[in-house]
């Protein structure tokens, strides 16, 4: 369509432009990157050296940090180490070398199994709920659906501590997660053409048996897609968790700040257990690449 | 729409011509009975635990209510409106959350939009680089506030100690967290740090649904790339940059999490957003009735504000 001949594609930059495009991205990367690269590092690191002055890049990597924060230990003196059998395990080594005896496992198994438990029952009844929700509503004339709709959605502007009565966990969080989960879907779904179902339909299908047979399995990926956000948000969830349980149910996030050593925070602790925390995360988050907008945005937003 | 016509006259039209049991076994249950069946239980499950305690908080706000207490919940009528409306402290803290608000809102679309313009340049590797950069918003917002305090540790942390190296102030002359004057900055950057890549990864998706060919219409009419900036490019982001600031201005507008773990509130109160004075009056003074009230005078602000920037986001797409 141009009559002057365009000397590149209009959609690419020149070299130079690019260039300085990539140093400055790369530049913000690396500085955005850091502080987890930090915590990541601390959690490696022994006592001594998570609090030198100044800061330590370099160090030796140890496991202390996660020996302490899955072990309670205590504090014994050398004689009575040394008249005790050799130890068993590396860990106990670890312990022994500073002085330490393992007393037993810490409570932040625990913990982690409720973050488990929480996060994986949560999703699966949000995301059970809203793939039929969702269908619900991409499929059928609901009488005031974008009202209801609208209403699902606005249940996500409540300040979380506003809805403080004890409710079990699970369902609490499925509440929480049910909104996304069925944006989401009815997103997922609605690009799944009807003339599947309905040619279905015609070959003998119940809708009940449509639904199950064609659309469920083109829907998969959208419903895997909603189930990691799901997962995402129970795993990071803090204030009900903090306000509304008591430790039986007590998740990672509100526990994290309160693992403290002999004598002030045992730093390589804390970040042995928001690495392990995090990382999870990390790898849902790069798995999810493509469909970050659309979970973020809550469907508003496709690629 | 139209498909939700077809379907039923399609299946009626088979109906009418098979035998009965089979068109039963054809129909199953109605459309609508399914529809209903699909959709209530969440309906259910939205009311039981968004809706009543809602309205449960909505009856409390008008009582003296302390959970603490066996005393029943005294009418007060709206004693605790009044109370919060005129009261200076709590005006205060919603000046610190509109300061938080504007600021953290500011740095995201500025450095977010700044950006998502350099990666659309499409240079090589790009794509890596973009998810490095998005990890942040993932993350627990509560353990990202509880990391951080390490981070800015005044002798051990690394935050202090690289200001120092690139500004010559001594790591140990000023803490973040604990000085009146840098830690409402101080959780303006932590929040920033988290949710820039929000707003970058949706103005990205507004970046890429610019169709070239208005680019080449702009060039075969000589605009100047600045010109095309901002007659082009930015009219075509701003939707999607209004969305992003939507839904960054309800999320640091109740949160609650990272800033509890990080500063608590603290110093003194120079970084009490309003949901932690709720959290304190609910679950430190067990002012219940009180809180409630709060609570519902900032669902209703947020409510409100919302529809009406709904409103406007609506009238922008049409332009």
């Amino acid at each position: 369509m141009s009559v002057v001949p365009s000397p590149r594609p209009f959609s690419e930059s020149s070299p130079l432009t690019r260039r300085i495009a990539a140093v400055v991205v790369v530049f913000y990367a690396v500085f955005t990157i850091l502080p987890l690269a930090w915590i990541g590092a601390t959690a490696f690191k022994s006592q001594a050296d998570a609090i030198a002055y100044p800061p330590k890049v370099f160090f030796t990597p140890t496991l202390e940090g996660f020996v302490d924060l899955f072990t309670v230990q205590t504090h014994q003196s050398r004689d009575f180490i040394a008249k005790l059998p050799p130890p068993q395990t590396w860990y106990e080594k670890i312990a022994r070398d500073r002085d330490m005896v393992i007393a037993g496992p810490s409570r932040v198994v625990e913990r982690f199994l409720n973050s488990l438990i929480i996060g994986f029952g949560s999703t699966i009844l949000a995301t059970f709920l809203g793939t039929l929700a969702a269908y619900g509503f991409s499929r059928f004339r609901v009488p005031l659906a974008d009202d209801l709709l609208f209403f699902i959605l606005s249940t996500r502007m409540m300040p979380p501590i506003a809805v403080a009565v004890p409710i079990g966990m699970i369902l609490l969080y499925t509440a929480v997660n049910v909104s996304l989960a069925v944006w989401l879907l009815k997103g997922f779904i609605d690009e799944i053409p009807r003339e599947y179902e309905e040619a279905a339909l015609v070959d003998g299908y119940t809708r009940l048996q449509a639904f199950r047979k064609v659309v469920l399995p083109q829907a998969v990926t959208g419903i895997a897609a909603t189930a990691i956000f799901c997962l995402i948000f129970s795993w990071n969830e803090y204030a009900f968790n903090l306000l509304l349980t008591s430790s039986d149910a007590q998740t990672m996030p509100p526990f994290i700040p309160f693992i403290i050593g002999e004598g002030g925070q045992n730093w390589p602790a804390v970040a042995a257990a928001t690495t392990l925390f995090l990382l999870p995360i990390v790898i849902f988050t790069i798995a999810l690449r493509k469909h970050l907008l659309r979970g973020i945005t809550f469907g508003a937003v496709r690629k | 729409m139209s498909g939700t016509n077809v379907t039923p006259t399609l299946v009626d039209g088979m109906a009418m011509r098979t035998a009965a049991p089979v068109a039963r076994r054809l129909r199953g249950l109605s459309d609508r009975s399914i529809a209903w069946l699909f959709i209530l239980p969440t309906m259910l499950l939205l009311l039981a635990i968004n809706i009543f305690p809602l309205i449960w908080a909505i009856r409390l706000s008008f009582t003296g209510f302390m959970a603490n207490l066996p005393a029943p919940a005294a009418f007060i009528g709206i004693d605790n409106y009044v109370d919060i409306l005129t009261d200076e402290d709590l005006w205060a803290n919603f000046q610190i959350t509109a300061h938080f608000v504007f600021w953290t809102i500011a740095l995201q679309v500025l450095i977010g939009l700044g950006l998502a313009l350099l990666i659309n340049q499409k240079f090589r590797g790009h794509s890596f680089w973009t998810t490095v950069i998005l990890l942040p918003m993932m993350l627990s917002p509560a353990v990202v506030g509880n990391f951080w305090t390490l981070l800015f540790q005044p002798q051990i942390g690394p935050f202090n100690y690289l200001i120092g190296f690139f500004t010559g102030i001594a790591p140990s002359s000023f803490t973040m967290i604990g000085s009146v004057a840098l830690a409402p900055w101080t959780v303006v950057l932590v929040n920033t740090w988290m949710w820039t890549p929000y707003v970058m990864l949706i103005c990205l998706a507004g970046l890429r649904s610019i169709p070239d060919y208005i680019y080449e219409a702009a060039e075969v009419d000589r605009a100047s790339p600045l010109r095309q900036f901002w007659s082009i490019t930015l009219p075509m982001v701003l939707p999607f940059l209004m969305l992003a600031v939507l839904f960054q201005a309800i999320q640091s507008f109740v949160m609650f999490d990272m800033v509890n773990l990080l500063t608590s509130g603290g110093p003194g109160s120079t970084t009490e957003l309003v949901s932690i004075t709720l959290k304190r009056a609910a679950f430190e003074k067990w002012e219940t009735g009180y809180a409630s009230a709060l609570a519902v005078i900032l669902f209703v602000t947020i409510f409100g504000a919302a529809n009406v920037y709904v409103r406007a986001l609506n009238w922008v797409k049409q332009q």
